[in-house]
């Protein structure tokens, strides 16, 4: 039996994205959007509230559209198990720009903490792998975080997909604007897109 | 030089590429049915623009959705019985107001020889307007060059969420 998680999520999420820079963040519905809001509001960021399984593929969207961007997917285990199609869709896209990070406490956390997966032998990394990442990973602890962090802001040349293992429980909601017209807009107006 | 006219009753293909290469689309994104097959070919053919073959349709919703995140346009193609996979998906583009051009190839309504496609036909409309989408419809070519343009403007302009759906007695009978 692997051990039991101990890395606390929102840690996890500030210490992956404390020298963000310019990269575009797409959180997937759950504890990930609520991580990605905790550490920080910022206008790059594009929260989902829903479209459960869909983090990753608009992650692959908007990686084709600005490829001179760094565009990170933080999304949760339940979330991407329900995209797991989208991981060879990304695959086969091989876009150089896009990481997926599943912040992995292998359980549904949003709904009573059913047990996911993820926790009974399920390796998103595997997948990934097969599906031609470039590169994959698993970490536990917030020294491998820091180590992540820079790894992600350096160049690639195709899709990579991390894990960050971390305890489950629900820490205090941090709750972004649940008005996606309002986050598309300033997301755009962001990137020098004016709203129609 | 003399150049002919396009003849729409075959060459409709080529004018859906026409209209939306003018509409500045520079993603596609599909699940093949034999309908969209030549528009896939020029799509994947054409180097400005990013296609992506997908393992289910309501993926196409979501990189629609970042496409426009990022500034593009893109457009998505599928067959009706790929419609009932995208429902929950499309919530993202009818809550976020995110423009949405889907071309749907029907089946199960018009000389099918496969039943199985015909219960997802008869929800394909339904399904669609219940989540909040505009349905148009097209049953010959020039009236689909027509829709196609129509609804390209009233999504990338208008921020409209739209479905064309092609008559599948426009496609014409599959041979079996």
């Amino acid at each position: 039996m692997p051990m039991q998680a101990q890395l606390d999520r929102r840690a996890a999420v500030a210490a992956l994205l404390k020298d963000r820079k310019d990269t575009l963040v797409v959180s997937g519905l759950g504890s990930p959007t609520y991580d990605l809001h905790s550490a920080g509001d910022h206008d790059g960021n594009f929260y989902l509230w829903g479209a459960m399984g869909g983090a990753a593929l608009i992650g692959l969207g908007l990686a084709q559209a600005q490829p001179e961007k760094r565009v990170l997917a933080l999304t949760g285990d339940g979330e991407q198990l329900m995209g797991l199609g989208g991981i060879a869709t990304i695959g086969v896209a091989r876009p150089r720009n896009l990481d997926i990070v599943v912040i992995d406490n292998q359980h549904f956390g949003e709904t009573g903490m059913q047990a996911s997966h993820t926790g009974r032998g399920v390796d998103l990394t595997a997948i990934a792998a097969a599906c031609g990442f470039a590169a994959t990973g698993t970490v536990r602890t917030l020294e491998e975080v820091q180590c992540l962090a820079a790894q992600i802001a350096a160049p690639s040349d195709g899709p990579r997909l991390f894990v960050i293992k971390v305890l489950a429980e629900n820490p205090p909601r941090s709750l972004p604007s649940r008005d996606a017209v309002f986050i598309k807009n300033r997301f755009r107006a962001h990137l020098g897109f004016a709203a129609a | 030089m003399h150049s002919p006219k396009p003849n729409p009753e075959t060459d409709w293909p080529s004018e859906l590429y026409r209209i939306l290469k003018a509409a500045d689309v520079r993603q596609m994104s599909y699940v093949p049915d034999a309908g969209h097959s030549r528009l896939i070919r020029m799509f994947s053919a054409d180097r400005d623009v990013t296609t992506n073959v997908l393992t289910t349709e309501e993926e196409g919703i979501a990189i629609a959705a970042g496409a426009w995140l990022g500034g593009q346009r893109s457009v998505l193609l599928m067959q009706s019985s790929g419609v009932g996979n995208c429902i929950n998906m499309l919530s993202l583009s009818a809550i976020g107001r995110f423009p949405l051009l889907m071309l749907v190839t029907m089946r199960g309504e018009w000389a099918e020889f496969n039943p199985w496609q015909v219960p997802m036909s008869r929800a394909t409309q339904p399904s669609l307007e219940a989540i909040g989408l505009k349905v148009m419809r097209a049953e010959t070519p020039e009236d689909l060059v027509e829709t196609v343009e129509s609804a390209a403007s009233l999504a990338y302009e208008s921020d409209q969420q739209i479905a064309v759906l092609i008559g599948q007695r426009l496609i014409g009978k599959k041979k079996w």
